[in-house]
């Protein structure tokens, strides 16, 4: 659905080229909800802004339905942004207008008839739940009201996808998740391909298919989310999965037990396949295991769980040990303690 | 006092009267044209700008320079300096016909640059929002630049307005007439002060009037 192929994008101010892109390639299947992470400054909002060429990029093509965006003249290229929603994190709605002409004129300006633009404001009001503030002006809002608003403007062009940028990254956590449900339910109801990008893992982990990381201009890993979450391989995107999880031991402890045994970081996909393994553990190894930190949490479609877990015992068992662990399908990981793991 | 005021008007109403008239039709006649003309400059002011839709370094330039040129003359060196200008354009230099011209070039730069910075105050997100919704420049500028800057417009149209009635006080040099040549003509140059007071009374009204009616459109039209 979304194709883009080596995107490379260099701003000049002045004198410094920085090169906000950097061979980039991104493919997101129709239907899915893809999430682009990564930290501030890591070219996000640059490729999410490349997808409808607010930016054009330096180098590279821009697909969406095997329509190439980047050779298409201005006319067209107006014709098929038409069919690509996009959100922000600062809603971009009109001051001056109520919420029936923020999602009524950019309609009337795009062709649609008078009689389908009404029916049409009054069912993505509705779907996005605010038909009471049909007649209110946004500065009446709350923020996640106006992102309704700007979610029912997008949506009321019927498009084919969905562009966020930074969507929840201006409201609250409750807002957040109700936001996000409604992503949801949009994605499910209409099938519509949503591609957001965020620098918040727990908007990744909660409805996310795919999600690609972003370093330096570069996608440094991507994947199915569950694959990221289970064996992150960049130390970014370990950061990344270990914001979800507040598993950080005391180093004191740490010390302490390290000198007999091991700490280990054990992933595990569905609730099951974890704590009764650790259980079995002791029963056929001369090991004593204990948790140490770690929880359980809900991916899009499945659970996940994170455990650190001190391993005593001698160390050919707890070789062992890790091995039939492995195994069972838990990928496990010697225990890195949380340094400057600060996610902004 | 009834009897002084009524003898006032028998003697001075018609004078008054006129130079109300003139007046207006200076100020209305210039401030629609001026407006038709800083209006649009007004947005090429914005749009010609580094990085906006219409990035044009040499055209945002020119008119940059021309327009702070024009400002940088009084109106009355501007109403002769311009006289060839004026005659080319109107066919003549005086009476409110040939002081249009000179009442235009000084109001729509002005405006222009109002219009401006009315302009730059929209939000750029909101700009891009439409971008991304593949609508056009020429309905982006009406209905989200103009539209959502209309309070500040308003604003701005009254203090051109304002300016504009001051100007006007000088065109009695051509021969334009209008309330400030009156209360020139014969409060100074006659000593007429009641002619003068009540010219003066006039215009304060009608300036104050201006700005209260500005501000409360202004008020009305902001919804945020
Ligand atoms: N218009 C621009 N001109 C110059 N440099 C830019 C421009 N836009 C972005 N950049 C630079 O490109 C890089 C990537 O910026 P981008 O906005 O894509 O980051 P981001 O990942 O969205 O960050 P954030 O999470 O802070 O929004 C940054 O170094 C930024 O300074
Ligand atoms: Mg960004």
């Amino acid at each position: 659905m979304i194709r883009l192929e080596n995107i490379s994008k260099a701003f000049q101010t002045g004198t410094t080229v920085t090169k906000a892109l950097d061979s980039v390639d991104l493919n997101v299947e129709k239907g899915k909800i893809y999430g682009v992470i990564g930290y501030s400054g890591a070219g996000k909002s640059t490729l999410v802004r490349t997808v409808n060429l607010l930016e054009r990029p330096t180098e590279g093509k821009v697909f969406i339905n095997d329509v190439e965006l980047t050779g298409l003249s201005a006319g067209k290229l107006k014709k098929t942004r038409q069919r690509i929603g996009m959100i922000f994190q600062s809603f971009n709605l009109l001051k001056t207008g109520t919420v029936y002409q923020n999602i009524a004129i950019p309609l009337k300006l795009t062709g649609v008839s008078k009689k389908e633009i009404d029916s049409r404001v009054r069912k993505y009001l509705q779907i996005v739940g605010l038909e009471d503030k049909i007649d209110v002006y946004p500065g009446q809002l709350s923020g996640g009201q106006k992102q309704r608003v700007a979610i029912a403007r997008a949506l009321a062009h019927e498009p084919e996808v969905l562009l966020c940028d930074e969507a929840t990254s201006a409201l609250d956590p409750d807002t957040t998740e109700s936001i996000l449900s409604l992503l949801e339910q949009i994605n499910q109801e209409f099938g519509l391909t949503i591609l957001l990008i965020t620098h918040e893992m727990h908007v990744v982990q909660k409805i996310c298919h795919e999600v690609a990381v972003m370093e330096n201009g570069r996608i440094i890993e991507q994947g199915p989310v569950v694959d990221l979450f289970s064996r992150p391989k960049t130390p970014t995107t370990k950061r990344f999965v270990q914001s979800l999880f507040q598993d950080d031991v005391p180093e004191s402890l740490v010390k302490k037990l390290e000198s007999k045994g091991q700490i280990v970081t054990l992933s595990f996909v569905g609730e099951s396949s974890g704590k009764p393994a650790l259980a079995l553990l002791s029963k056929n190894f001369d090991i004593y295991p204990s948790i140490l930190a770690g929880n359980i949490t809900q991916l899009k479609d499945q659970p996940f769980g994170r455990i650190v877990v001190h391993l005593e015992g001698e160390d050919s068992e707890t070789k062992r040990a890790v091995m039939f662990l492995e195994d069972r399908g838990i990928f496990v990981e010697g225990y890195v303690p949380e340094v400057n793991a600060h996610v902004s | 006092m009834s009897a002084k005021i009524s003898e006032f008007i028998d003697l001075w109403g018609a004078d008054i009267w006129s130079a109300i008239i003139e007046t207006f039709q200076m100020v209305g006649i210039s401030l629609l044209i001026s407006v038709l003309l800083g209006l649009p400059l007004g947005v090429l002011l914005v749009l010609t700008r580094p990085g906006k839709a219409l990035d044009n370094k040499i055209l945002f330039r020119l008119l940059n320079a021309v327009i702070n040129v024009i400002r940088s003359i009084p109106f009355i060196i501007l109403l002769f300096f311009i006289l060839p200008f004026t005659k080319f354009i109107a066919g003549t230099t005086i009476g409110v016909k040939g002081v249009i011209v000179p009442l235009v070039v000084f109001t729509a730069p002005y405006i222009a640059r109002l219009m401006e910075s009315a302009l730059l105050e929209v939000d750029r997100g909101v700009v891009e929002a439409y971008e991304a919704m593949g609508i056009k420049t020429r309905h982006i500028i009406w209905h989200v630049l103009v539209r959502e800057s209309r309070s500040s417009i308003v604003l701005g149209l009254t203090i051109a307005t304002i300016g504009l009635i001051g100007a006007t006080a000088m065109a009695g040099l051509v021969g334009a007439g209008g309330l400030g040549d009156l209360a020139y003509r014969y409060g100074h140059l006659r000593y007429e002060v009641d002619v003068m007071y009540v010219t003066v009374f006039l215009l304060i009204v009608l300036v104050q009037g201006l700005q209260s009616l500005g501000n409360v459109m202004a008020a009305r039209l902001k919804k945020d």
